[in-house]
């Protein structure tokens, strides 16, 4: 396999106000994010040549990244959108690699915007085809089922799962654009109602409104701006695919595939990782996550989150900026932007101290996509 | 034995095609009828026209036993749609069946805290409206 060190950069990132924005559009929220990262980039927007999208969840247009290139007066030589549900964030940057690697284009955005907080969330709550008559709505119940079986075979406790949720909640409380930032306790925790048991409503993501983008080039291009340089190190996918339930195993995700991948293009372990952004729609993927990522071994997930362990300070920082539990729950995009944050040393009061390697990680579907991307700042 | 609170359920019973046909006869027939493949011998749910392990198109129904385990379950807290509402909160489960496919579906008959991982259970077929029939399943005998 071919290693990625240190050839294409992460140059600008951008965000919306995460939470509740009415009257912004699902388009609107991807053109005001684009124009942050643009901004951020210390780009114009004539110099956009891609323009790479995850289409919004709550709708699923068709077409949908040549109308955000037209909403941002862009005729872009590379477009596109991808369906891999909440990997599609990375899976993007594996595209526009494509296209830098060919010189086919110089600056390309990939971004994500919805708006079904304020808008529809019809698509939110599907049934499942024949089976509807089970009774099994909503991504919560069906990660539920994964959660109730990791219960069962590691003995992972609700006071883990808690933990997670307390522990991105506390870096949420440090970031004023966070969805929710108030701290919450144990006691919070266990007094929030049932959705589908063993998930108290404090297990799941918020819907949110909002939108993030960042935009990839080349290092050579890259050094030309003025910002601190972000490296693309690695990158991988690994797709478990197909109904959740019908997987020989249910609580293994595609992160272990798409881990090794990511750590070897990139050349590094799970060691040489100082914090990590992991999807957490709800408490029992970083559990998972990080199992298969190696970073424990199966069925530690919830050990490891004891201790404060996985807070700004601690062994190993996870979800810095509060993750999709508590900043927002818009499917991973936001990740990649807290990264890069962290590694340029925009963290504020949350930063980790002395970060020079960030690994993101994203999923879709239930636990059916996964990416990886290795983030470094060389050591600057 | 019809569970009046299973009734609401009627309307949300898939539609007849070509593929599910078979299966939804089985059931009208009080029958738990499966595709098996000629060639490998895997059992599978959903339909297809292909079978998912080998890929042979020369697949059969036959009916099953409709004996298996609790693989994995919830408890829906939540009133996602009508016809549940009378139920809650309910219990969907992931089971196993001995001849391999997995099936969600519900335990009937138990308390919420009774179900288990593991806990053995039998087909137990109700019907829904005046030709519908659904597919659920029961504590087995001594488990």
């Amino acid at each position: 396999m071919k290693q990625l060190r240190q050839r294409y950069c992460i140059v600008g990132v951008g965000n919306t106000p995460y939470g509740k924005n009415p009257g912004v559009s699902a388009l609107a929220h991807n053109v005001m994010a684009i124009h942050a990262a643009i901004e951020d980039a210390g780009l114009t927007t004539d110099q956009i040549d891609g323009v790479l999208t995850k289409a919004p969840t709550s709708t699923f247009p068709m077409l949908w990244a040549p109308r955000v290139a037209e909403a941002l007066r862009v005729v872009p030589k590379v477009t596109g959108t991808l369906d891999q549900a909440g990997a599609s964030n990375i899976g993007l940057i594996q595209y526009a690699i494509g296209a830098l690697e060919l010189d086919q284009a110089n600056y390309i955005v990939c971004a994500y915007g919805d708006n079904p907080a304020t808008g529809t969330r019809a698509s939110y709550a599907r049934p499942r085809g024949d089976s509807v008559v089970a009774g099994l709505f909503g991504a919560p119940s069906s990660y539920a089922m994964i959660a109730q079986r990791h219960m069962h075979e590691y003995g992972t406790t609700h006071e883990q799962l808690g933990n997670v949720a307390i522990a991105h909640r506390h870096h949420a409380s440090m970031n004023s654009n966070a969805h929710f930032q108030d701290p919450i306790t144990h006691e919070d925790y266990d007094h929030s109602r049932w959705v589908a048991e063993p998930f108290h409503l404090l297990d799941c993501c918020p819907v949110s409104d909002g939108g993030a983008a960042y935009i990839i080039t080349s290092e050579e291009r890259a050094k030309d701006l003025g910002k601190p340089l972000v490296y693309i190190d690695g990158i991988g996918q690994g797709h478990p695919s197909w109904d959740f339930f019908r997987r020989d195993d249910m609580m293994t995700s595609g992160a272990k595939v798409a881990g090794e991948m990511a750590f070897k293009s990139a050349g590094l372990g799970p060691k040489d990782i100082d914090f990590a952004e992991i999807y957490d729609c709800f408490t029992i993927v970083p559990l998972v996550t990080i199992e298969d990522y190696g970073f424990v071994e199966k069925g530690e997930g919830g050990a490891f989150y004891e201790d404060q362990r996985t807070h700004v300070g601690g062994e190993f920082p996870i979800n810095t900026a509060g993750g999709l539990l508590s900043e927002t729950g818009m499917p991973g995009t936001q990740l990649v932007v807290e990264a890069v944050r962290q590694l340029r040393g925009e963290g504020g009061e949350r930063q980790v101290e002395g970060a020079e390697v960030g690994l993101v990680s994203q999923q879709g579907g239930i636990m059916t996509t996964h990416a990886t991307m290795i983030l470094s700042n060389g050591g600057a | 034995m019809a569970d009046e609170s299973l009734a609401p359920l009627a309307e949300l019973l898939p539609a007849q095609t070509e593929l599910n046909g078979p299966h939804l006869e089985g059931l009208a027939a009080g029958e738990l009828r499966l595709q098996h493949c000629t060639q490998c011998g895997a059992y599978q749910y959903p339909p297809e026209s292909f079978c998912f392990h080998c890929p042979s198109t020369d697949l059969e129904w036959k009916a099953v036993d409709g004996n298996g385990a609790v693989y994995s379950f919830i408890i829906v807290h939540q009133r996602y749609h009508p016809a549940f509402g009378d139920r809650l909160p309910y219990n969907v489960a992931v089971v196993e069946l001995d001849e391999g496919p997995r099936m969600l579906s519900n335990v009937l008959d138990v308390e919420p805290d009774a179900v288990e991982i593991g806990m053995r259970v039998r087909a137990r077929i109700e019907t829904l409206g005046d030709e519908g029939a659904a597919l659920f399943f029961e504590r087995a005998a001594g488990a």
